[in-house]
């Protein structure tokens, strides 16, 4: 996967609560087998009309925000399926962290295995984002210090567990990790077959 | 030992490591999977040269963009389609996975399939790249939805590197009316928390009403709790939950068996444990609940009028509802009882079972399908269908004028050829109204399978007693 370090991008403001995974990527696009090359379904319904046009007035077709690589939005952004369809087009899109007062538990875990950094924020500090993300400012996202820069000069901090943190920065693969423990996983095994024979 | 929670106990027993940076790698006993979630996974492992480590504890079943018309055995029109059900054929074939094919009369939503074969037991750690893992809890299992990455980090260790969520109990209070289905109980309660509350937690939900409840209506509480943000709904395992494994294909074999229910007896929240957050909700005078918004959250009685986005305050919460309301095409003020519906949806891994099936049977025979309603029955799995057709419910469905289908996700979902055209409306006994849920531009109204039924009689959001009367179901 790809490491998070800094990050210097457009930030676009999604001024909305729940923005759901069918959103981010619909439904009717899942019957594929790829995980890359699906930005350009990215908020299909949003960004396209029944036609197949782009919709001028949706924020991610503004001139000023095509290399958006920051978003700024409501509460409990990815909420619903677990399609991590969703992190792959928002990736292959270009964006690589989400601000917002909180994430849906499947998507933010998601995310990080793609290299996405979310950040959960408190309400007032998203509505200062938000500010400079309607004026598609630059943010400066350093997740080594864990703070973000705002233009104005601001600099707010903020906390991430620290496995994300750690899986973000190296992006080391999760698997290995985990096959280094292979003993401990082969010891339980035995054991269920002693306590719990029926399972 | 202290007082521990029933989710303490079972997480506890499955824990390996605990990782310095807060995590727990936990086993998973049981993997389900299906062909939309799973074909990237099985490419990492190939290109990694990994191998499934425990095919024996994975079971795979096609559900999502499976057609749901009696010739899908011959044709299924979408390219795209046919390509990733090759893909899950390929890879049950090559990583030797057991599986319920199309032809298979087990076949059915996974969610359904799962329980239905005694493959869902109390204590275990059940997933699936599907978030409605959620329903197996109602086992007193955990059991939650991931993702594809995490689909393949399954298949090649049977572990997950998972942050211990916290937990929360929904207490309920009263004795549950009887024109109140699980179906309602959960929307109202998706309704109260939000659907962020959960975030972060488990839900265990207790009391006398959720003791009373019947295993596929535990099902259905438990299905949707991820509506509500948590990432799993459980409920603690008891004399239900034992008499209706008993004897199925999957469930502990008669040398196993009492020793089973003695394990699985111990498992129950302990006098005295600590909840992260408790929530108690009176349920004694509940009215059948339908969402009027593109959130599950968005949730009324169904004789109430459709809330006015202007009286809230927070900038952020009413723009969303404005949202909603736009897209929905409704106007403040408007009772739900005057929304006209064209489509009505009955299935799903949320109310696709026999129990729900009769439900809205109840309310569907000797009546019709209004005019200009088309009205699907979806069964949950090929046995749910043969159930009901040795019960004479197909005719009773198909005699009203409702066309009745082959087991598979269907119109939930938009992702096969069951969709709600742009602009239309749907009386769906589904989990989500989310914008497109159903198809481009489609409105989603989740109501109960008794709902639906109505629905579809009079083409109206309507309170199904106003068609059975206050005392018949």
């Amino acid at each position: 996967m790809e490491r998070f370090n800094t990050l210097e991008a457009v930030a676009a403001p999604l001024p909305t609560n729940h923005i759901d995974t069918d959103v981010i990527y619909p439904g009717r696009f899942l019957s594929t087998v790829q995980r890359s090359g699906l930005g350009p379904l990215l908020f299909h319904g949003l960004r396209f009309d029944e036609r197949g046009q782009e919709r001028p007035d949706f924020v991610l077709n503004r001139p000023a925000y095509r290399q958006a690589g920051i978003l700024v939005t409501g509460e409990n952004f990815g909420c619903g399926s677990s399609r991590e369809h969703a992190p792959w087009a928002l990736f292959d899109f270009g964006i690589r962290c989400i601000l917002s007062t909180g994430f849906a538990d499947i998507f933010a875990g998601n995310c990080v295995g793609n290299g996405i950094l979310c950040v959960t924020l408190p309400p007032a500090k998203i509505a200062r984002l938000m500010q400079d993300a309607e004026q598609a400012l630059m943010l400066k996202v350093n997740l080594q210090e864990q703070v973000i820069e705002r233009p104005c000069g601001e600099v707010v901090p903020f906390g991430v567990p620290a496995a994300i943190r750690k899986r973000l920065l190296s992006g080391m693969d999760e698997i290995s990790m985990t096959l280094q423990w292979s003993k401990r996983i082969d010891d339980h095994e035995r054991q269920l077959t002693r306590t719990l024979p029926w399972l | 030992m202290p007082a521990r929670t029933l989710f303490e106990k079972v997480w506890e027993a499955h824990v390996l490591a605990r990782h310095e940076d807060g995590t727990d790698l936990i086993y998973i006993d049981r993997h389900l999977v299906h062909e939309v979630s799973s074909p990237q996974a099985f490419d990492g492992l190939r290109l990694s040269g990994r191998r499934v480590r425990r095919p024996d504890r994975t079971l795979a079943v096609p559900d999502h963009n499976v057609p749901t018309t009696p010739d899908r055995l011959t044709r299924i029109e979408n390219a795209a389609a046919r390509t990733q059900l090759r893909a899950l054929e390929q890879n049950i074939s090559e990583f030797a996975i057991p599986s319920f094919a199309l032809d298979d009369i087990r076949q059915g939503v996974v969610h359904v399939v799962g329980p239905e074969q005694g493959l869902t037991q109390p204590g275990m750690t059940i997933v699936c790249g599907d978030s409605h893992t959620a329903t197996h809890g109602a086992f007193g299992a955990v059991a939650f939805g991931i993702g594809t990455s995490q689909v393949e980090h399954v298949l090649a260790t049977q572990t997950l590197a998972i942050k211990r969520p916290r937990s929360m109990r929904v207490l309920l209070e009263g004795e549950r009316p009887w024109w109140i289905s699980a179906k309602d109980l959960i929307m109202a309660i998706v309704g109260r928390v939000g659907t962020a509350g959960g975030a972060g937690h488990i839900i265990e939900y207790a009391g006398p009403a959720i003791r009373a409840l019947s295993m596929e209506e535990r099902m259905t509480v438990c299905n949707m709790t991820i509506e509500a943000g948590a990432r799993a709904g459980m409920i603690a395992p008891d004399e239900t939950t034992f008499k209706y494994l008993q004897g199925r294909p999957l469930a502990p074999p008669p040398e196993h068996w009492d020793e089973a229910v003695s394990y699985w007896s111990s498992l129950h929240t302990d006098p005295g444990a600590h909840y992260d957050r408790e929530l108690v909700f009176d349920i004694s005078n509940l009215e059948p609940q339908v969402t009027w918004g593109t959130s599950p959250e968005q949730v009324l009685a169904i004789g109430d009028r459709v809330p006015d986005p202007e009286t809230v305050t927070d900038p952020l919460a009413r723009e969303t509802l404005r949202r909603s309301l736009s897209y929905m095409g409704l106007t403040p003020g408007m009772s739900m009882s005057d929304v006209a519906i064209q489509h009505v949806f009955l299935g799903s891994c949320t109310n696709g079972r026999i129990e729900d099936l009769r439900s809205a049977a109840a309310v569907v025979r000797g009546r019709s399908v209004a005019p200009g309603v088309r009205a699907l029955v979806v069964p949950g799995s090929g046995l749910v269908k043969r159930q009901a057709e040795a019960e004479g419910l197909d005719q009773v469905f198909q005699d009203a004028g409702w066309e009745w289908r082959e087991a598979g996700c269907s119109m939930c979902v938009a992702l096969n050829p069951d969709k709600v055209g742009p602009g239309e409306r749907c009386a769906s006994t589904s989990n989500r109204n989310f914008e497109g849920r159903q198809g481009p531009g489609s409105r989603t109204h989740l109501v109960s399978p008794a709902v639906a039924a109505a629905a579809a009689c009079t083409g109206r959001l309507i309170d199904p007693r106003q068609l059975t009367g206050n005392g018949v179901s």
